[in-house]
């Protein structure tokens, strides 16, 4: 059963071809890791999924199906519930840490006070981030630290009751401790959600993921289990890749 | 050698302006307070204003100023804002480009040519539709709104425009509209510009005196309803000056005192909000 079939995708910016024709499908809970140098495509990937690339002016070609149903059929609204995104950069909302989980589901549907805390308590467990911030949920939530920031940002897609969570090289800017909380928490939640995993990281994709899609220069080289791929690549690409001879 | 004379005379200049900001307050203090503590408090802040025979009620004059501006902020806040995402949120750059300086031009005419536009246009437009002598706070309110637009749309503006592109990505990310996105997360995170905006402009409101004078009818009574006259501290000093001597002289004084103290506190606020981040 796949989760998502993407059939000749391709993505422009004007006139420049960031996509180029990519076939790929992603199963249900798994966590897909997408690596690749810098302007392979793996982020306009993200973004066409849940059509933030419209607010880039791009446009696309090719077909992209969320559970069989063209994801051009779903409001666009559902569809950025249903496919959550984490970005780079923690992107933490005006506001205190309570407020940033409760956003999401204010804008989708009224949810009683009580129903809504418990939410955002069972979202923070999951994000591993309970325990730090349960004291002080009202503070504002620039305050945390950048490890901090990016588990609240997963708390807040999962407060959504997304299908599948995008990630974008979501442990850029941690150190190793807040990464291992990140991966953890990944590894925990795949049981209920699928991943896909962009990566600067090749070493990261190969502790957390279980198949690895290598993208360069905007098409997609190969796409394989994890373990496969990283030791023997059916590309010379990938393997000069994998091996940190370019890129 | 050379940058040493041009420091100090930098220098100099720097502290003249200051100085002369000490002076005009010194000045406008030294010549007014003293009528307060003579006259006294109660005597002061009433309503019987006939400085040349000992009244010196200016309680009718601060209600005016104070109704002016609010109505002026109740006319500029929604359409100033209202502009001001238009521009930031719903506009190409072109337009941007071409409507902000139309809009900031708006902050260069000069007040008498608004009182003018007021006199000709608003007061026997307000007089024919909702009775009354036309002269009144509404015209005022109006004219001031128009006037204080461009303070609340630019600052406005450039508070939306600051805020980080991230936050609109993230909440759209999150399913949120466009609108939503405006309401719940931009107008928040540019909360700060848009407030220093709108207290720029009541400061600008409530200094107003030209414009006021033509249009809101200067009749010294608490007003009972938007369509009375009324009039404002500014005016009074302006209608006032020409001919007061002695105490009256003073009272004017007094009134510039108030409505100094009042702008002081209005820029304190301003600042305030400005540096909270």
């Amino acid at each position: 059963m796949y989760k998502l079939r993407i059939r000749q995708l391709s993505l422009y910016y004007d006139s420049l071809q960031a996509l180029k024709e990519i076939d790929l499908d992603v199963e249900s809970n798994e966590i897909l890791a997408v690596i690749g140098p810098a302007n392979s495509g793996k982020s306009s990937l993200l973004r066409a999924l849940n059509r933030l690339y419209e607010i880039d002016y791009a446009r696309i070609t090719g077909k992209i199906l969320l559970d069989e149903e063209d994801i051009f059929n779903i409001p666009i609204n559902d569809l950025r519930r249903r496919i959550g995104i984490i970005f780079a950069t923690p992107v933490v909302l005006p506001g205190s840490i309570y407020k940033n989980i409760a956003y999401g589901p204010r804008l989708h549907r009224r949810l009683k006070k009580k129903r809504m805390d418990e939410l955002v308590c069972d979202t923070l467990k999951s994000a591993n981030l309970w325990d730090e911030v349960q004291d002080r949920l009202d503070d504002s939530a620039s305050r945390l630290s950048g490890g901090q920031q990016q588990r609240l940002c997963i708390a807040r897609t999962l407060a959504m009751q997304p299908e599948v969570i995008m990630m974008d090289e979501p442990c850029s800017g941690l150190d190793p401790i807040s990464t291992a909380k990140i991966e953890a928490t990944m590894l925990e939640l795949k049981k209920d959600y699928t991943f896909i995993l962009v990566t600067n990281n090749t070493k990261q994709a190969a502790r957390v993921s279980d198949r690895t899609a290598f993208f360069y220069l905007g098409e997609l080289i190969e796409v394989d289990k994890t373990q496969k791929l990283f030791t023997s690549p059916v590309d010379s690409r990938t393997d000069d890749y994998i091996r940190g001879r370019f890129g | 050698m050379k940058d040493k004379i041009a420091e100090k005379l930098l220098l100099f200049i720097a502290l003249s302006a200051i100085l002369s900001l000490l002076l005009i307050t010194f000045f406008i203090f030294q010549q007014g307070i003293p009528l307060i503590f003579k006259a006294g408090l109660g005597n002061f802040f009433a309503l019987k204003w006939a400085p040349t025979r000992g009244g010196f009620g200016i309680l009718s004059m601060i209600v005016g100023s104070l109704m002016v501006t609010i109505g002026a902020l109740a006319v500029g806040i929604p359409f100033g804002l209202a502009g001001a995402i238009f521009l930031a949120e719903f506009s190409s750059k072109t337009i941007q480009k071409t409507l902000k300086p139309i809009i900031e031009l708006l902050a260069g005419i000069p007040s008498v040519v608004y009182g003018f536009i007021g006199i000709v246009i608003l007061v026997p437009f307000i007089r024919e539709t909702f009775g009354g002598p036309g002269f009144s706070v509404l015209a005022a309110s109006v004219i001031l709104g128009i006037m204080i637009l461009p303070t609340i749309v630019s600052i406005s503006y450039d508070a939306l425009l600051a805020v980080p592109n991230t936050y609109r990505e993230g909440s759209y990310a999150l399913g949120a509209t466009k609108w939503q996105t405006i309401v719940m997360v931009l107008l928040h995170a540019a909360r700060s510009g848009i407030v220093a905006g709108i207290i720029l402009g009541m400061g600008r409101a409530i200094g107003e005196t030209m414009a006021v004078i033509m249009i809101a009818g200067n009749a010294l009574k608490i007003p009972g309803s938007i369509l009375d006259s009324v009039r404002t501290l500014t005016s009074t000093i302006a209608l006032e000056l020409g001919y007061a001597a002695g105490d009256h002289r003073a009272a004017l004084f007094a009134c510039g005192s108030i409505l100094f103290l009042i702008i002081i506190v209005l820029n304190i606020i301003a600042i305030r909000i400005t540096s909270r981040k």
